[in-house]
């Protein structure tokens, strides 16, 4: 492993802008790690080294040109397999799109090219964003680097893992109910979920639509900003895009200061379910905030425990009508289609065999919950609880500024353990959820390790105030590498490298 | 915690909101839902449904009267861009993914003369 591939974004972008390295330089040693490390971590669905060679050249030509570059021009980025992009396949994890090439990018996609980001390939998710494990995908489970045998969270699972094993600096994800914050906190790295609205769904294949929301993986908290401030911003191609300037994460990042800030514990997130090492490194992490100068107090949520189970009413009431696109008539797998059957029954049998199990639970699960007699008791019942939700949030940050809890109540469990238990499965997101269903931004920073496995510490903001969320974990993470002596990162086992 | 509440109120289980769901109840989701589901998945679903549905059936302890629903984190109500003419997909393009076309058109399956 080069050095390269040690080194921060901000760092990468530094040294090309600057002309000690090139862009076709870092793309290469990324390919090379890859190369040596993938066949053991399987983040990567699909990796063209030709088309991340010519993007880093391009990067190397503009800036011989005398072009100035952007602060990330030149930097690697691995993108998440639900992002379309022209030039390399999309398939969301799913068999039903294996193969698809999108005849159009995504939003994100387009920023990430115009910022000069090099993109390394798509990489391995759960079936349409649906899962905390990457178990759900179609095409294999991604292994956490930390311990191979054990999951890399998901559903952005490939995103964390490609971070966590050094084979890219950066990388995107989706959070739905947790799908960016669970896997950075089981996989020791920075996610972030910003605010709904904030970045663009354009071109990001729907799983729930008021919920899905883009959002950066990174080593660090300021590569995170600086890749969260790439790709964020209006947009009218989405008509949820909030119209208002990006909030100042990178500023934040690099303030990080929580003098005088006020921190609220969520006293509902504690207790049975929470193992003992995470518990200790989250109770260790809010005395490291007091240390600082933030002010702690606890904060009572009393709705935040339905949280889960309105978001299991939601989450698939809505992608049972967004999945009912995929209907083997304009794109994607076509089955039995023999001259004898009719178009519904081609459409049912597509379905049952593109899509995985989770899928097909979650389709059934939101049919159910949306048909009549039974919809006020269930769907109806999840917004007026998702009402509730954020009443909590408003008056929790009535007497605080943040709000900080274990971002899940778990380490990385093993592959396998609850692969059939969607109800355990399910649970991965319990602290994660809340601020989906209210929009809210919220960050997982690394906060040490239980039985040598990373925990996560979330931190929850207002609506807007992203800015918040990096400036308190650059906080913690400053303190801690300084009581550290490096990244929590540094503590990880050495892959093995297989030979060229 | 979650599951710990599952299936523990036993309230009304019988064909009510909250009442346990039967494998004809999965066959007719798994048709409203266009999955040509075999017998085996639909018994491992119909159980694996009835445990998820007693657990989420906890939003109804929630005292929620006069509580109006929420059905987007955002307040924003029809929003449109401006009605401009501008490049959009060629045929081929469009056509490129599909699993059969025919002249600049998708192929599909008949979809006349289908019974109900």
């Amino acid at each position: 492993m080069t050095e390269l591939v040690r080194k921060t974004a901000a760092e990468l972008g530094a040294l090309i802008a600057s002309g000690e390295t090139s862009a076709a330089e870092v793309a290469q040693a990324h390919l090379d790690r890859i190369a040596a490390v993938d066949g053991q971590v399987n983040a990567f669905l699909h990796v063209d080294r030709d088309n991340v060679l010519a993007q880093a050249r391009a990067v190397d030509e503009r800036r011989a040109s005398g072009a100035a570059l952007g602060p990330l021009a030149g930097v690697p980025v691995a993108h998440k397999d639900v992002f379309t992009t022209r030039d390399l396949p999309t398939t969301a994890g799913s068999r039903i799109l294996e193969g698809w090439r999108p005849p159009y990018d995504a939003t994100i996609t387009r920023r990430l090219r115009d910022a000069g980001l090099v993109i390394l390939g798509k990489t391995n998710m759960d079936e349409f964003a649906m899962g905390s494990s990457t178990e759900n995908s179609a095409f294999g489970t991604t292994h956490n680097p930390w311990d191979l045998t054990r999951v890399p969270g998901g559903s952005s699972g490939g995103s964390s893992a490609a971070v966590a094993a050094y084979e890219a600096p950066l990388s995107t994800g989706t959070d739905t109910g947790g799908s960016i914050r669970q896997p950075a906190a089981v996989t020791g790295i920075v996610g972030v979920k910003p605010t709904y609205g904030g970045s663009s769904r354009y071109g990001v294949i729907a799983f729930a639509s008021s919920l899905d929301t883009p959002g950066p993986f990174a080593r660090t908290v300021l590569d995170a900003a600086l890749l969260h401030e790439a790709f964020s911003g209006h947009d009218e191609m989405d008509s949820t895009s909030i119209d208002r300037p990006v909030p100042p994460v990178v500023e934040a990042a690099r303030r990080a200061d929580v003098a005088g800030l006020r921190v609220g514990v969520v006293k509902e997130f504690a207790g049975d379910g929470y193992e003992p090492g995470v518990s200790a490194r989250f109770a260790e992490a809010v005395e490291l905030l007091e240390s600082l100068g933030a002010k702690v107090v606890e904060v009572s949520c009393p709705h935040f425990s339905y949280a889960l189970p309105a978001y299991y009413l939601i989450a698939p009431s809505e992608a049972s009508s967004n999945l009912a696109r995929f209907d083997a008539m304009r794109y994607g797998l076509r089955v039995g289609d023999d001259g004898t059957r009719s178009a519904e029954e081609v459409m049912a049998l597509t379905r049952a065999e593109g899509f995985g199990p989770e899928v097909k639970r979650r389709i059934m699960l939101g049919t159910y919950a949306l048909s009549s007699g039974y919809y006020d008791a269930y769907y109806g019942k999840a917004q007026q609880v998702r009402t509730l939700i954020n009443r909590d949030f408003e008056s929790a940050f009535e007497q605080v500024d943040v709000l900080v809890s274990p971002t899940t109540p778990t380490t990385a469990f093993p592959i396998g353990e609850r692969a059939d238990d969607p109800m355990a499965m399910y649970l991965a997101d319990l602290c994660t959820i809340p601020s989906n269903l209210t929009g809210n931004p919220a960050i997982s920073v690394p906060c040490g390790l239980a039985d040598g496995l990373p925990v996560g510490l979330q931190i929850m903001a207002p609506v807007l105030g992203d800015d918040r969320v990096y400036r308190v974990g650059a906080a913690v993470e400053r303190a801690l590498e300084d009581r550290w002596g490096g990244p929590l990162l540094a503590e990880a086992p050495e892959l093995a490298e297989a030979a060229k | 915690m979650f599951d710990e509440h599952a299936a523990s109120d036993g309230s009304g289980r019988d064909g009510e909101p909250g009442g346990a769901i039967t494998r004809d109840e999965v066959a007719h989701l798994a048709r409203l839902s266009r999955l040509a589901l075999g017998d085996d998945e639909l018994g491992h679903l119909a159980a694996q449904l009835d445990q998820i549905i007693s657990a989420v059936a906890r939003v109804q302890e929630v005292a929620a009267e006069d509580i109006p629903p929420t059905s987007h984190a955002l307040p924003l109500t029809n929003v449109y861009r401006a009605d401009e003419v501008r490049p959009s997909l060629a045929p081929e393009q469009a056509l490129a993914a599909a699993p059969a076309a025919e002249g600049q058109r998708f192929r599909v399956p008949r979809i006349l003369d289908e019974e109900a």
